[in-house]
């Protein structure tokens, strides 16, 4: 008896100390036999990441997901969709809850360096904006001096926010919420004066929560510079490239006139770089460690960038976005690819 | 004690050591020890490791650097430029301030609400009783979102804000109410309080002692009223008796001057206190139905009034039984209080999540929580573990 109780306490010590020797191999391998893909996503940010009524998620953020598990796993349904708040999203990513985070999230230098985080490419050129109640008759954020200001705690806005009025000597009370759903309440309650995040969020929760969008208006200064995109955990390089080249080949995609429709026949294309890109010519699957046909697969299944921004937060959409700078570079926009060569 | 110590211990039996008992507790204990630092030892090098691998930053370091955000409401100054470490003591001072009025005001309603539950009017009894069962039922974090969707939305916007009176403003930016302006003589009258609260104690203890003694009864409470007020009064009056009011008037978006109390603080303490006084009452009722009836009517038969009965000789003994579980609502409400960040009341965990979330330091700004949370409660215990002793002594 007593040997026995002394027998499994040792056997508890070692069995502790056997785990977390769990041999290391690259997160592509453990998607691929898990057969899912894990992605973390906003908790309801129409036109980003939002359930619509039958309860399949939808956006911008949420094809970037589709593209990945297209190139990883050849199934862009083969996703698990795990809904974070702005303060539960680092951490999730960092404990492995998810493998990727696509959650209109800023790419800072602090969040790229000291958080175990890397971005992967920026899909979506945002900047932080003000939406107050038209009736206000306020025609500049410059005069929004003591106005009550209602904002998500744990992200870049709020930082951003206490910049914009420190730096022009005014003053303001941050209402600090952390559900989005609240501090929509908040704001349409009249809690606040003011709403402040991206003007991409604006226009979203402008199009899809107020009563009558006609009664607010997005202030004309944009406060800060928001790059959004996905984002993987440090110590998986191969993970990181293939979401880096996923959300390259979507823009690449749309330079090269390469779209969901014409997919098939652009198989027979003489230009090269369609036939690198589609795995005509082979090289670029085996350099990332995926089938010749990633590309193929992530097109055929969410279209390129710019089927993907017309579809989720377009001009035609709820949300009513233009392409601005998220344009293509030749068409006068920043969105840039690097070649796939 | 009866146990002795063994000057002869009897030699162990060679060959038989491990059927002794002295030794096997040392061992047994030993073991323990040994498998309780390998756990922690494992748990905390993997910890390590981990965070070393996936490049994440340790260490309170962070806790001197600029912090950047701003928070509505705080007791010290407190600006974007300020540090982390002086937001966590804002959120800190913010949780103490909504924890401390939430335990007197539950202690006090719960009184009340239990008390009337056993009233022999029908309707106060009932309608207590409804209290009671609804409150209960509901969770907190409902609550909370209810408390402060009544004043956001109710109340209407600062431009067509509600003013009963002048001095005092009711709109869905809070209660605003004028306080007397700033003037260096409030921190005496502060002091004065203090020192009159003191005196009054020590009039009691001296007023008791001496009715003890002799038998005469000394009027307490009113000297003790007149010593609390009297005092911070005479050194205003001393102070030039400054009347100067700083009232809130409508500046731009918002009222200014006065003292606000702001809806998300008000949706956190009535959450708290309505939630809290519903357990108390019932622990204050539970409290009362266990003293025996036979004490109340043998008071009566001495001839007391039914409020002398209550006050000195059912709640005395209802005491003993009250104190301990209200130890835990109070050790409840504390805590519960974390739950402000749902409706954006900067208390220390709202605060602390905001930093985790700027910093990535989650480890640390959990184990600032842990290290709060549990001083707080112990600390709580402890007072109450000690009030409860000091009243047992009254009982022979």
């Amino acid at each position: 008896m007593r040997i026995k109780t002394l027998l499994a306490a040792s056997a508890a010590v070692s069995a502790f100390a056997m785990i977390g020797t769990a041999a290391a191999q690259d997160l592509t391998q453990t998607i691929q036999e898990r057969d899912e893909l894990n992605c973390g996503v906003s908790t309801g940010l129409a036109g980003f990441s939002n359930p619509d009524s039958e309860g399949n998620w939808t956006g911008l953020d949420v094809d970037v997901c589709k593209a990945v598990a297209a190139a990883v796993l050849g199934d862009d349904d083969a996703v698990s969709y795990t809904p974070l708040t702005a303060q539960q999203r680092f951490t999730a990513l960092q404990a492995g809850e998810v493998d990727i985070l696509s959650r209109n999230t800023t790419w800072t230098l602090t969040r790229d360096t000291s958080l175990g985080l890397h971005f992967a490419g920026v899909t979506f050129y945002d900047g932080q904006g003000f939406m107050v109640p038209a009736d206000i008759e306020v025609d500049s954020a410059l005069d929004l001096d003591g106005a009550s200001v209602c904002v998500q705690p744990g992200t870049t806005t709020e930082l951003n926010l206490a910049d914009y009025f420190r730096a022009n000597d005014m003053e303001f009370e941050p209402v600090v919420i952390e559900q989005l759903e609240e501090v929509n309440a908040a704001y349409f309650s009249g809690r606040c004066d003011v709403y402040t995040t991206d003007r991409s969020g604006l226009a979203s929760i402008r199009a899809t929560v107020a009563d009558n969008p006609s009664d607010h208006v997005i202030l004309p200064e944009t406060i800060s510079k928001e790059p959004l995109g996905p984002a993987v955990r440090q110590g998986n390089d191969q993970f990181l490239n293939i979401v880096k080249w996923v959300v390259f080949a979507l823009v690449e995609a749309e330079e090269l006139g390469v779209n969901s429709e014409n997919l098939d026949e652009m198989m027979d294309s003489e230009n090269p770089g369609i036939q690198r890109l589609l795995g005509v010519s082979p090289g670029m699957g085996e350099h990332l460690g995926l089938d010749e046909s990633w590309a193929y697969d992530v097109i055929a299944a969410v279209g390129n960038y710019g089927e993907i921004f017309d579809r989720n937060v377009g001009p035609d959409t709820a949300v009513g976005l233009d392409r601005g700078v998220n344009d293509l570079w030749t068409n006068g926009g920043i969105m840039y690819a690097m070649p796939v060569r | 004690m009866t146990v002795e110590t063994h000057p002869h211990r009897a030699p162990i039996p060679k060959g038989r050591w491990l059927y002794d008992a002295r030794v096997r507790s040392v061992l047994y204990q030993t073991l323990l020890v040994v498998i309780l630092v390998a756990v922690g030892w494992y748990l905390i090098s993997n910890l390590l490791v981990n965070l070393e691998r996936q490049n994440i930053a340790t260490g309170y370091g962070f806790l001197d650097r600029e912090a950047g955000f701003e928070i509505s409401e705080s007791l010290i100054s407190y600006g974007a430029a300020d540090s982390y470490g002086r937001a966590f003591i804002v959120g800190l001072l913010n949780t103490f301030q909504v924890a401390i009025l939430g335990i007197v005001l539950a202690t006090i309603l719960g009184t009340l609400v239990g008390i009337m539950r056993l009233s022999s009017n029908w309707l106060l009894a009932k309608v207590s009783a409804v209290y009671v069962e609804i409150m209960r039922n509901i969770p907190l974090l409902l609550q909370l979102f209810i408390w402060y969707a009544i004043i956001t939305v109710s109340m209407p916007s600062p431009r067509a804000a509600l003013q009963p009176f002048t001095g005092l403003v009711l709109s869905n930016r809070g209660i605003q109410m004028a306080v007397p302006a700033a003037d260096p003589i409030h921190p005496w009258m502060w002091a004065g309080l203090l020192i009159g609260i003191g005196l009054a104690i020590g009039i009691k203890i001296w007023a008791k002692r001496r009715q003890d003694a002799t038998g005469q009864p000394f009027p307490v409470a009113l000297t003790a009223a007149g010593v609390i007020i009297g005092l911070p009064l005479a050194i205003w009056v001393l102070g030039g008796a400054p009347t100067e009011m700083s009232i809130p008037e409508l500046q731009g978006f918002n009222f200014r001057g006065g003292r606000t109390i702001s809806p998300e603080f008000a949706a956190v303490l009535f959450g708290l206190t309505f939630y809290t006084a519903a357990f108390i009452a019932e622990i204050v009722r539970a409290g009362i139905l266990a003293v025996s009836y036979g004490q109340t009517e043998a008071a009566a038969a001495l001839g007391l009034r039914s409020n002398m009965i209550m006050r000195l000789v059912v709640l005395p003994q209802a005491l003993r039984i009250i104190i301990p579980p209200t130890t835990s609502q109070y050790l409840n409400l504390a805590k519960n209080s974390s739950l402000a960040v749902a409706v954006g009341y900067p208390d220390l965990v709202s605060v602390g999540n905001t930093t985790l979330n700027q910093t990535g330091q989650a480890i640390e700004a959990i184990s600032i929580f842990m290290a709060v949370y549990l001083s707080i409660s112990l600390s709580i215990s402890a007072f109450m573990n000690w009030y409860n002793k000091h009243i047992a002594l009254v009982e022979r």
